[in-house]
């Protein structure tokens, strides 16, 4: 209430269009608050590990950190534009008035502050008509070129943000993007003029303006009503945003620090079609099985992070990441790490790399259950390098909280190239089963569902032979996408009565599929078989 | 940056600036804005405003289609063929992208003069910027043609009859014709004998 008595002479001199601009800004001092929270990644992570009793659905929360950013940020984009609409109203109305374009009341408000003594209400003080005058009080007062300025470092962020931009271009994406440091330090100096003013709180007690509004030319000649007084109001915002920016800055730090501590690559190696393997070791480094890392190379580029999935296992004493060669930046990674030649380099002459993370919820779940089905779709394959990596170290050491005893795993490959080095990893699985003789732990299908003529008779001629013609493998490839419902019958008649979890990491259309087939194919009472959906978010 | 292809920033950019152009002018006419005007009239229903929407819309328009990119696959936007073939039909004056740059350049300077537009401007002018360094780098607008899908011809490549179709002898009748083998018998093999041995057929 007291709010709408302090405004109350300004409201109703600029009618509803100053409230139709002060409730976005209210809504933007909380999305800006809300917008750099959920890139401070470490953040999140030091969230992640602390909150470790709440449960893992709670803390997978955490994981969509980026559709949030994204949300706010359209949230953002669209008090903006009503903003400052209703301010162009604003500031067209407030100078109108001033030049005596208006009805009289505003004519009167307008003209107090002229005489030695008053305060002003109208900001624009200038007697300039529209439109020089709206654009006059936009390029004079701090209110208007900050508005203009942030307004404009939001828009080239939102255009160099869009998903063509950001997967081919993403050096456009991350330096526009910077933008926002300019975008913050203006939105704390908007307000600093306060040109949004109102009556003061002692004026309103001697001058009130339901009273007096009829007699505007009595004002100061009568004692009911005097002069009103005015004040701006103070600007709120920083109160918002100094908190986010302050754990920004510390997020910042804590990345850079992070960078110079010292990794060192102990193997590079080169797989076919465009892909590396980069195996590092880091003091005091732990991973979880399902996580990824950000990794700078200064040689490359000084500012640029890029993620990327985990393939080794926590119980090797390295990690290491598959990185496919796309962009500049991978192109560069190539080229420093020597990989484009063909003699041996010395170890001293590999680029110095950072590396911050991990980050990701584990995908611990998978060894909670006793029977799994892994689906992985094109390089959606990658975290499960890890998982599977992981698992058979587990059943080697004969781990005695391993409930595993069986994995189904679905590959599925739109082409050929991707294979390569996931099938070693699989070749060396396959052949390490065999000498323990469990060759039925695991079960792997790979889905090849990309093919066209030429290459079906090349699989046709070479039907009969033993290993696979494609990868070399001694389960055979398969063409086309899987039957769903045939796999799901077919591993729920193997193991009735048991609780079988699916795990996914691939697109929505197939996420939805399965999680369908997990509900149609799972027995409605407490025994028998259960197909349990987990997605990965990885 | 080396590969980056600035024509996709600039497109992303000028459609972004024709849409807030777009709303300027529909700010201002809704507002009954004042205008600059001309001649002896002022504050009248202002004329230069539908124009603003005009130049936003023609912007629109032009950038809606994406263009082909030079490297890798293009994802076009949802409906765009139709609007492709309007824009292909001017050829070098909308695949050029100097010509692009200074049409935007152009279109934004009227709309600095009013409040309502002048974002419209700023986002112009810097769309307008990055078109000109997309020319300087040598990009062009291609437009995205869907190939029709080439069915492969069911005998396209059989220009003659088998020539030796089934029932056939067994390999080894095959590799040497004989004169037996014309009467379809099989003959042993392929075997040199070291005395002429003669067969009597009795």
């Amino acid at each position: 209430m007291g709010n709408l008595f302090v405004n109350e002479g300004l409201s109703i001199f600029v009618i509803s269009a100053l409230a139709l601009a002060r409730a976005p800004a209210a809504c933007l001092n909380f999305n800006c608050m809300l917008i750099l929270l959920p890139v401070c990644r470490n953040l999140l992570s030091f969230l992640r590990g602390s909150s470790a009793c709440c449960s893992t659905r709670i803390r997978r929360q955490l994981d969509r950190n980026l559709t949030f950013h994204k949300m706010v940020a359209w949230m953002i984009a669209l008090h903006t534009a009503i903003h400052t609409i209703a301010h162009l109203f604003n500031v067209e109305w407030c100078v109108n008035a001033r030049v005596n374009n208006s009805d009289p009341y505003s004519i009167a408000l307008s003209d107090i502050g002229d005489k030695p003594g008053e305060t002003y209400l109208n900001f624009a003080r200038q007697r300039i008509k529209n439109p020089e005058g709206g654009l006059y009080v936009a390029v004079t007062r701090l209110a208007g070129i900050t508005g203009v300025v942030i307004t404009l470092c939001l828009i080239l962020i939102i255009t160099s943000s869009t998903k063509t931009i950001r997967r081919s271009y993403f050096e456009v994406f991350w330096y526009t993007h910077h933008l926002f440091v300019i975008f913050f330090i203006g939105l704390a100096i908007h307000g600093a003029e306060r040109i949004v003013r109102g009556q003061t709180a002692e004026s309103l007690l001697k001058h009130k303006p339901r009273e007096c509004y009829q007699n505007i030319s009595q004002w100061g000649k009568i004692k009911d009503c005097p002069i009103p007084e005015f004040s701006g109001n103070p600007p709120m915002t920083w109160k918002w945003i100094v908190g986010p920016m302050f754990l920004y800055l510390c997020e910042r730090l804590v990345r850079f620090w992070r960078s110079q501590q010292k990794v060192v690559i102990t193997k590079v190696v080169t797989h076919p079609f465009k892909t590396i393997e980069l195996q590092m070791k880091k003091k005091g480094f732990k991973m979880e099985v399902g996580q990824y890392i950000f990794v700078k190379c200064p040689v490359v580029s000084r500012l640029e992070w890029h993620p990327f999935t985990l393939t080794s296992a926590p119980e090797e004493d390295f990690f290491s990441i598959h990185i496919r060669i796309v962009g500049d930046w991978t192109e560069g990674l190539f080229k420093a790490c020597g990989c484009d030649k063909q003699e041996f380099q010395d170890a001293w002459k590999l680029p110095k790399i950072a590396v911050d993370g991990p980050f990701g919820t584990a995908s611990e779940d998978v060894f909670s259950y006793e029977v799994v089905m892994l689906v992985g779709a094109g390089i959606g394959v990658t975290p499960f390098a890890s998982i599977l990596k992981s698992i058979w170290y587990k059943y080697c050491n004969k781990a005695p909280n391993l409930r595993l005893k069986k994995i189904y795993f679905y590959w599925l490959c739109r082409d050929t190239h991707a294979f390569e080095w996931f099938a070693d990893l699989l070749q060396l699985l396959e052949t390490q089963m065999q000498e323990k003789d469990n060759s039925g732990f695991l079960s792997y299908n790979i889905y090849l569902t990309g093919w066209d003529e030429s290459q079906a008779n090349h699989f046709a001629v070479h039907h009969d032979e033993e290993k696979d013609v494609i990868t070399g493998l001694k389960q055979k490839t398969l063409y086309g996408r899987p039957n769903w419902d045939n796999e799901f019958k077919t591993i729920g008649s193997q193991h009735p009565n048991t609780r079988i979890g699916v795990f996914l990491c691939g697109p929505e259309a197939l996420a939805e599929t399965l999680n369908k087939q997990c509900i149609s194919n799972s027995d409605s009472g407490p025994r028998g078989v259960h197909f349990i959906f987990n997605k990965e978010n990885f | 940056m080396g590969q980056i292809e600035w024509a996709m920033w600039a497109n992303e950019q000028a459609l972004a600036s024709g849409l807030i152009l777009i709303t300027g002018g529909i700010v201002a006419t809704a507002g009954q804005f004042a205008q600059w005007y001309l001649g002896a009239y002022s504050m009248y229903p202002p004329a230069a405003h539908p124009s603003f929407r005009a130049a936003g819309v023609l912007i629109c328009l032009l950038e809606y289609p994406r263009g082909k990119r030079s490297k890798g696959s293009t994802m076009e936007r949802c409906g765009q063929k139709y609007l492709t073939r309007a824009v292909k039909v001017f050829g070098p004056l909308t695949s050029n992208y100097y010509i692009r740059a200074f049409l935007h350049l152009g279109l934004s300077v009227p709309a600095g003069f009013l409040l309502a537009t002048i974002l419209g401007t700023a986002c112009l002018a810097i769309a307008s910027s990055i078109y000109l360094l997309a020319a300087i780098h040598g990009e062009q607008w291609t437009p995205i043609e869907t190939k029709p899908k080439e069915r492969p011809q069911v005998g396209g490549t059989i220009k003659q009859p088998p020539s030796n179709p089934p029932p056939r002898p067994p390999a080894e009748a095959r590799k040497k014709p004989s004169e037996e083998e014309v009467a379809g018998v099989p003959v042993g093999g392929p075997q040199e004998n070291p005395m002429p041995v003669t067969d009597e057929v009795v």
